[in-house]
C-alpha cells in the first residue's frame, strides 16, 4: 500500500503522474458504472418478464392459451376463409416475390398446400418451416369483466379492503396510545412490560393461533370479519415498537409548552405528538396496508362460507376449482396486485424512510 | 418538579403513572386476551387430545412422544423446511447484499432502478404464488421453454411436478421477492460513512478490498438481522406453498416433497381436528424457533461487528 506522503513523493518526481491517474480512474469509475447498469438491466429483464407473463396471459382467450410454447405476448395467428373453412395465413416466398396465403393441408415430410385465398383452386407444394406465419396482437379485456363476474371477486375486494383499512385504523389509534404510554410516562414496571411486548414480536403465531382460533369460535365470530380486525385494536407490538422510536426523538419541550397551556395527556398526544409523527404514521400504516392485502394464513383458517372470503382466498380457491381457465385467474391477480403498486408508486420516499426510522442498523 | 403542585390527593408521579397504564392498557389487556392466555391455553392443549368438539382430555406427553417418535412425517416436514431454509436463506442474503451494492453505486436512474427491484416485494402472496405455478409448468408455462429453446438445456426439471425440483422451485420464486431483503441492506449500505471509503482509497485499496474490509464488517449487523428474521420467516413458510400445492389436489405435494413443517401444523389444525397434536407442533415449533435463535445470537460476536467495539 502507498501512504499519502509517498504518493506526493512521485507527483514530485512525475507532475504529470496525478492526472494520467485521475483518468484512468475516471475511466474504471465509467467501465465499472457502465457494468453495474448491464447487470441490473440483464436483472430487470428477469423481474419484469413474469409481471408482463401475468398481465399478458390475462389478455389471451381460451385458444391462445392452448399454444405451446406459450408466446409472451397475446400473439394470435391470422386467419382467412378458404372454401368456407378458416385458415392459417403465411407470408410465403414465391419466385423471389412475397405474398400471402393459406395453408389449406399438410403434407408428409413437412411441406404443405398452399393457396392464395380467393383463388382455391390452384395449389402449390411448399415447405412449411421456411413460410412465415403471420400473427397479430389479438387482446381480450373482457377477461376482465368475466373474471370479476364469474365468482364474486367484487365482494371479496369489499371484504379485504375492510379488513384493511378498520384494521389499519385500529392498530394506528391504539398502538399510538400505547407508544405514547411507553414512550412519555413514568411508572414502575413500564419497562419490564416494554420488554415484554418487544418479546412478543418473536413469537410464532402458530403459537396463540388454536385457543385464539377457538376464542373466536366460542363467541361465534369464525366464519366472520372480526377475527382479522379486532386483535388489531389491541395495539401491534411492531408498530408500536417503531412509534416509540419515533416519539423519543420528539422533544420534551414540546409536551411542556403543550402542558402550561392546559392540554391533558390526551389532547397532547392527539394535537403535538401525532402530528409531528406523521411520517411514522403514514409508513406504518402502509406496511400494514401490504400486509393486510396479501394475508392469507389467517383469512383461510377462520373465513369459510364465500359470501365472507377475501380477495386472497377467493383468488386462490377459483384456482383450486377452475385452475384451467389460467387467463381469468390471471386477470384476477392483476386486479388483486393493482393497489398495492399503485401506493408503493405514490410512496416509494416513505418505503426507504420507514426502514431508515425502524433503527435496524447495529 | 414533583413537588410543586398537588392538586388532588394523588401525588404527580402517582397520576403520571396511571396516565401511564392507562395509555397501555389497551396493550396489556389484548397481551392477556390474544397472547399469554392463549399461550398458556395452548401449552396446556399440547399435553391433551382435543377435536374441538369434545373437551379436551389429558394425554401426558403423548403428543410430544408421537412427534418424536411415532410420526415420521414429522421428521420429513421438519427436514424439507431445512432443506428450505438451507436454500433460500445463503441464497437471499448474498443475492440480496449484492443487489443492494450494486444499487448503492452512483450510475444514472438509480432510484428507478431501485424502484423497479423492490417491486416484487410488495405484491408477495396469493397471486404471485399462481403466477409462478404457471411460470414453472413444463406444459404452458415459459420457462422451460427459455430453458430449452436459448439456453439448450435438454431435459429441463418438472419442477413444481417433480419431488426434487419442487423445494428449490419455490427458492427461485422467493428470490424474485428479493427487494425486501434488498432495501434492508441498501439502508445499512448508505449508513456506512464515505469518508471510510476514502481513507481505504487514500491507502491504495482496490475496490475488492474495501468491500472485504470496509463494506462488509459494517454490514455485519445488517446481514444479521437479516440471517434473524429470514430464519424465522422460513420456518414459518406458508402462504406459497399451501397456494401452488392445493391446484394440485395435494398439499404439500408432489410426494410431500413441499410439506413442509407449517403446512403440516395446518393440516394437524385445521384438517384433521388434531388441536392438541397441533399445540404440540406449535410449541415444538417455537422451541427449535428459539434455540436457533439463541444459538445465532450467541455466535454473533464472533462475525457480527458494531461500531465503537475493538474487532477480536
Amino acid at each position: 500500500m502507498t501512504t499519502l506522503a509517498e504518493s506526493t513523493a512521485k507527483t514530485a518526481v512525475s507532475p504529470n503522474i496525478f492526472q494520467r491517474a485521475r483518468q484512468s480512474m475516471k475511466a474504471h469509475s465509467l467501465f465499472l458504472k457502465g457494468l453495474t447498469t448491464l447487470i441490473l438491466a440483464a436483472g430487470a429483464v428477469v423481474i419484469l418478464i413474469p409481471l408482463v407473463f401475468m398481465v399478458s396471459t390475462s389478455l389471451k382467450d381460451r385458444n391462445q392459451l392452448r399454444a405451446t410454447p406459450p408466446p409472451l405476448l397475446p400473439w394470435e395467428t391470422v386467419m382467412v376463409e378458404v372454401n368456407g373453412k378458416e385458415e392459417p395465413l403465411y407470408k410465403v416466398n414465391l419466385d423471389g416475390q412475397e405474398v400471402e396465403m393459406a395453408l389449406i393441408k399438410n403434407q408428409p415430410q413437412g411441406q404443405g398446400l398452399f393457396v392464395f385465398p380467393d383463388n382455391a383452386e390452384e395449389t402449390y407444394l411448399l415447405t412449411i418451416a421456411d413460410q412465415e406465419l403471420l400473427r397479430k396482437l389479438e387482446i381480450h379485456p373482457e377477461n376482465y369483466i368475466e373474471a370479476l363476474t364469474s365468482v364474486p371477486f367484487p365482494r371479496y375486494l369489499l371484504n379485504t379492503m375492510i379488513v384493511t383499512f378498520v384494521g389499519m385504523f385500529g392498530m394506528l389509534l391504539s398502538s399510538s396510545l400505547v407508544a405514547y404510554g411507553f414512550s412519555r410516562f413514568r411508572a414502575p414496571g413500564l419497562n419490564i412490560l416494554f420488554l415484554i411486548l418487544l418479546s412478543t414480536i418473536m413469537l410464532p403465531r402458530q403459537v396463540t393461533l388454536i385457543p385464539v382460533y377457538i376464542l373466536f369460535q366460542k363467541m361465534g365470530w369464525v366464519d366472520t370479519l372480526l377475527p382479522l380486525i379486532v386483535p388489531l385494536f389491541f395495539a401491534n407490538a411492531y408498530d408500536v415498537f417503531l412509534l416509540r422510536q419515533f416519539f423519543m426523538t420528539i422533544p420534551l419541550e414540546m409536551d411542556e409548552a403543550a402542558r402550561i397551556d392546559g392540554a391533558n395527556p390526551i389532547q397532547n398526544l392527539f394535537y403535538v405528538l401525532l402530528p409531528q409523527a406523521r411520517p411514522a404514521l403514514v409508513a406504518i400504516a402502509i406496511f400494514h396496508f401490504l400486509y393486510a392485502w396479501n394475508d392469507f394464513y389467517e383469512p383461510l383458517i377462520y373465513l369459510h362460507s364465500r359470501e365472507n372470503w377475501t380477495a386472497a382466498v377467493g383468488l386462490q380457491t377459483f384456482d383450486a376449482l377452475y385452475s384451467v381457465n389460467t387467463h381469468l385467474i390471471m386477470a384476477a391477480s392483476v386486479v388483486l396486485v393493482l393497489p398495492p403498486i399503485l401506493i408503493f408508486f405514490f410512496s416509494q420516499k416513505i418505503f426507504t424512510q420507514g426502514v431508515v426510522i425502524s433503527g435496524i442498523k447495529g | 418538579m414533583e413537588e410543586e403542585r398537588k392538586k388532588s390527593r394523588l401525588s404527580l408521579s402517582q397520576r403520571e403513572a396511571l396516565w401511564g397504564y392507562a395509555f397501555i392498557s389497551p396493550w396489556i389487556i389484548g397481551f392477556l386476551i390474544f397472547t399469554l392466555g392463549p399461550m398458556l391455553a395452548s401449552l396446556y392443549f399440547s399435553f391433551t387430545d382435543y377435536n374441538i368438539i369434545d373437551p379436551p382430555t389429558w394425554a401426558g406427553i403423548d403428543n410430544y412422544r408421537r412427534a418424536f417418535f411415532e410420526d415420521p412425517i414429522f421428521w420429513h416436514s421438519l427436514k424439507r423446511t431445512l432443506y428450505f431454509a438451507a436454500l433460500a436463506l445463503p441464497l437471499g442474503l448474498a443475492f440480496g447484499l449484492l443487489l443492494a451494492i450494486l444499487l448503492n453505486q452512483d450510475i444514472p436512474g438509480v432510484n428507478l432502478w431501485r424502484t423497479l427491484y423492490f417491486l416484487p416485494s410488495v405484491i408477495a402472496g396469493v397471486a404471485i404464488a399462481l403466477l409462478w405455478s404457471r411460470i414453472f409448468n413444463p406444459r404452458v408455462g415459459i420457462l422451460n421453454p427459455f430453458l430449452e429453446n436459448v439456453l439448450g438445456i435438454e431435459n429441463p426439471p418438472g419442477w413444481l411436478l417433480d419431488p426434487d425440483w419442487a423445494i428449490p422451485a419455490l427458492v427461485i420464486m422467493g428470490l424474485w421477492g428479493i427487494g425486501g431483503t434488498m432495501i434492508i441492506y441498501l439502508a445499512g449500505l448508505q449508513g456506512i460513512p464515505t469518508t471510510l471509503y476514502e481513507v481505504a482509497k487514500i491507502d491504495g485499496a482496490n475496490s475488492w478490498q474495501r468491500f472485504r474490509n470496509v463494506t462488509l464488517p459494517l454490514m455485519t449487523p445488517v446481514i444479521f438481522y437479516n440471517l434473524v428474521i429470514g430464519l424465522i420467516a422460513s420456518f414459518q413458510y406458508f402462504t406459497e406453498v399451501y397456494v401452488v400445492t392445493s391446484a394440485s389436489g395435494e398439499l404439500g405435494g408432489p410426494a410431500r416433497s413441499t410439506l413442509v413443517y407449517n403446512l403440516y401444523l395446518f393440516q394437524n389444525a385445521f384438517r384433521f381436528f388434531e388441536m392438541g397434536y397441533a399445540s404440540a407442533l406449535a410449541w415444538i415449533l417455537f422451541v427449535i424457533i428459539l434455540v436457533v435463535t439463541v444459538l445465532v445470537f450467541r455466535s454473533s460476536p464472533m462475525w457480527v461487528f458494531y461500531e465503537g467495539q475493538v474487532r477480536r
